[in-house]
């Protein structure tokens, strides 16, 4: 099974760090991990660094991959794209990234099974730049799911979906992170989509972890006090879940000068 | 899983494979049409010929009369062979450029590729100046491409930077041509009249300078990039839906776009340095491809090189026939067609593919 874990990860755009020293204990296939910190955190840059697509100092211990060259899958936050595909091509354009140039009966299975898993048949033969935000960002779940990962992280893919959506989305990266034993680190905003779906959370601020571990142990009222400025509790609901209740923000009383 | 799943699921890839079954039988059209224009446009010229004579002549050459198989063979084949050449390298140069610049109005006429080329040659006929070692034959083709190899390594470095957008890139390429416009008219104050004049006569481009040598080597260096190029369709493809989604799948964008940028100023300055200045089929060409194919660069590439060589091949007839007995340079005949489309491509807003 696969394991991943992240070791001092560092990342810098010029002379700037925007990460530094990033270490986690190894997440293991089957498990949501929700990267969680306020704006500029340097969560989707975290993201970029363990993709690859940006250097730096620090080791990323994967093991248990089944495809080396394709093992780690990525989703951008924005995704607008003017190019003249159709959205059943773009998704067979992810899936052919890095393979053989003839296109196959098990590719075309491959991007069949994504459509069915997302349900997005209706559209997929529409124009990428035809789509709306929430469509959009469905077929980007369809690009990275259609990579078929080891490790799959997906920068808010939910931000553009109506509640239904983001439903039917979580629950499916739920159900896929279990069959297909991939270790999933979502970004998420919202932290009751964390506290639902996934099993840890790392929360980012700073450039640096400030916490890793299960979901109750790194969502907490003083947490949310001191990293995202909030008052705010964190209740069961009449069955039991937690739920995050955001009062008001949280006014720092500085001493007089 | 059930039946009518399975239904579901089958119905895509019986979707897709009859859009890939259009798409071919496009690419089939244009080839056809290519060779009728190919056949016209040999037939057409001073001395008529109809369309049968032309393909006898072709066919059996030693059964018609010399002055015809002279007139064909020599100076009509090589002129219509060469509009083909120009007119793929041009269109598939352009394509190119705005796939990896992502930016609908790029081409190796639009952002002064050509306009380098036109500055690097006129260099050699002016002063004998050899930017890079080579055969004295050849010392036209070689400074056109050094200078548009460096041109375009300028639009390179400036679309790295951070905030340059579709209209930097349009700008620097305006900025481009003018400044090469102005080194190029220092170059023709110091040289003689008739060194003037071969210049403008050569910067107009036209296909009359075609001759069968310089027709090899344009299909030589088409044969050698091309294949480059489909090799890398399905990242080069994958780059147009932006950096960070290319990155996402793998591919090392930078290093592909350096590369492409390479072959594209290889590709756009070939025609340059052999048959002077054609505007717009690297504008024109690419848009024709992209409205009728798509963009997957598998069949976007094949559509883009037969679209651009149909273009100019058209425009070689035209360039015959609108007055009786004079040929026409084609870079003007190119140029009054693609400037509508130029203009309509800056002024048309709205969420679409471009």
């Amino acid at each position: 099974m696969v394991a991943i874990a992240l070791e001092g990860l560092g990342a810098a755009y010029g002379n700037k760090h925007v990460l530094s020293d990033i270490t986690t204990p190894a997440f293991n296939g089957g498990e949501i991990v929700a990267v969680i910190g306020p704006n500029a955190a340097g969560k989707s840059t975290l993201f970029r660094r363990i993709a690859g697509i940006i250097g730096g100092p620090g080791r990323i211990a994967l093991s248990g991959v089944r495809d080396g060259s394709r093992s780690v899958a990525y989703m951008p936050q924005d995704d607008t794209a003017t190019v003249a595909l159709t959205v059943y091509e773009s998704i067979l354009l992810a899936a052919k990234q890095g393979g053989a140039w003839r296109v196959g009966a098990g590719d075309l299975a491959r991007v069949d099974k994504t459509i069915a898993d997302l349900q997005i048949g209706d559209i997929s033969f529409r124009y990428l730049y035809e789509l709306s935000g929430g469509q959009r960002q469905l077929v980007g779940i369809a690009h990275a799911l259609a990579r078929d990962p080891d490790v799959l992280l997906m920068d808010e893919p939910t931000s553009a979906l109506d509640l239904y959506r983001q439903m039917e989305v979580l629950g499916l990266i739920r159900r896929l992170a279990e069959e297909r034993a991939m270790v999933v680190f979502i970004a998420l905003h919202d932290l009751n989509h964390a506290l639902h779906f996934a099993d840890k959370a790392l929360l980012v601020s700073g450039g640096t972890v400030q916490r890793c571990g299960t979901c109750d142990e790194v969502i907490t009222d003083a947490m949310l006090r001191d990293v995202y400025n909030v008052v705010a509790r964190i209740e069961r609901c009449s069955r039991g879940q937690r739920h995050v209740i955001v009062d008001g923000v949280f006014v720092r009383e500085h001493a007089p000068a | 899983m059930t039946p009518s799943s399975e239904a579901i699921l089958s119905t895509g890839r019986e979707r897709y494979r009859a859009l890939v079954g259009r798409r071919l039988l496009l690419l089939a059209t244009l080839a056809l049409l290519l060779c009728v224009s190919l056949v016209i446009d040999i037939s057409t010229g001073p001395a008529r010929y109809s369309v049968l004579d032309v393909i006898r002549t072709i066919t059996t050459p030693s059964e018609v009369d010399a002055q015809r198989r002279v007139i064909i063979w020599s100076i009509r084949a090589p002129s219509a062979l060469m509009a083909l050449a120009v007119g793929m390298a041009l269109s598939v140069a352009g394509g190119q450029m705005q796939t990896i610049l992502n930016n609908p109005l790029a081409s190796p006429f639009t952002l002064g590729i050509s306009a380098g080329a036109s500055f690097g040659a006129a260099l050699t006929l002016a002063f004998g100046i050899a930017l890079l070692p080579g055969s004295v034959d050849y010392t036209v083709p070689l400074n056109a491409f050094a200078v548009a190899m460096l041109t375009a390594l300028v639009i390179h470095t400036v679309n790295l930077r951070r905030g340059a957008t579709v209209q930097t890139i349009i700008l620097l390429g305006i900025a481009l041509v003018f400044t090469f416009n102005a080194l190029l008219a220092i170059v023709q104050y110091f040289v003689s009249d008739q060194a003037v004049a071969a210049m403008i006569f050569w910067t107009m481009g036209s296909l009359t300078k075609a001759t069968w040598p310089k027709l090899a080597i344009a299909v030589a260096v088409i044969v050698a990039v091309l294949p480059i190029f489909v090799r890398q369709s399905w990242a080069l493809t994958a780059l147009r839906m932006g950096d960070a989604k290319a990155a996402s799948f793998g591919v090392r964008v930078h290093r592909l776009r350096l590369q492409t940028l390479l072959l594209v100023a290889l590709l756009a300055s070939v025609p340059v340095a052999f048959v002077g200045t054609i505007g717009f089929v690297g504008l024109v060409g690419p848009h024709i491809a992209r409205m009728m194919i798509g963009e997957d660069q598998r069949f976007f590439l094949p559509a883009t090189a037969l679209s651009g060589a149909l273009i100019l091949s058209l425009s070689s007839i035209v360039s015959k026939s609108l007055i009786s007995g004079v040929i026409i340079p084609v870079g003007i005949v190119t140029s009054l067609v693609g400037m509508p489309l130029f203009f309509y491509l800056i002024l048309r807003s709205g969420r679409q593919s471009w």
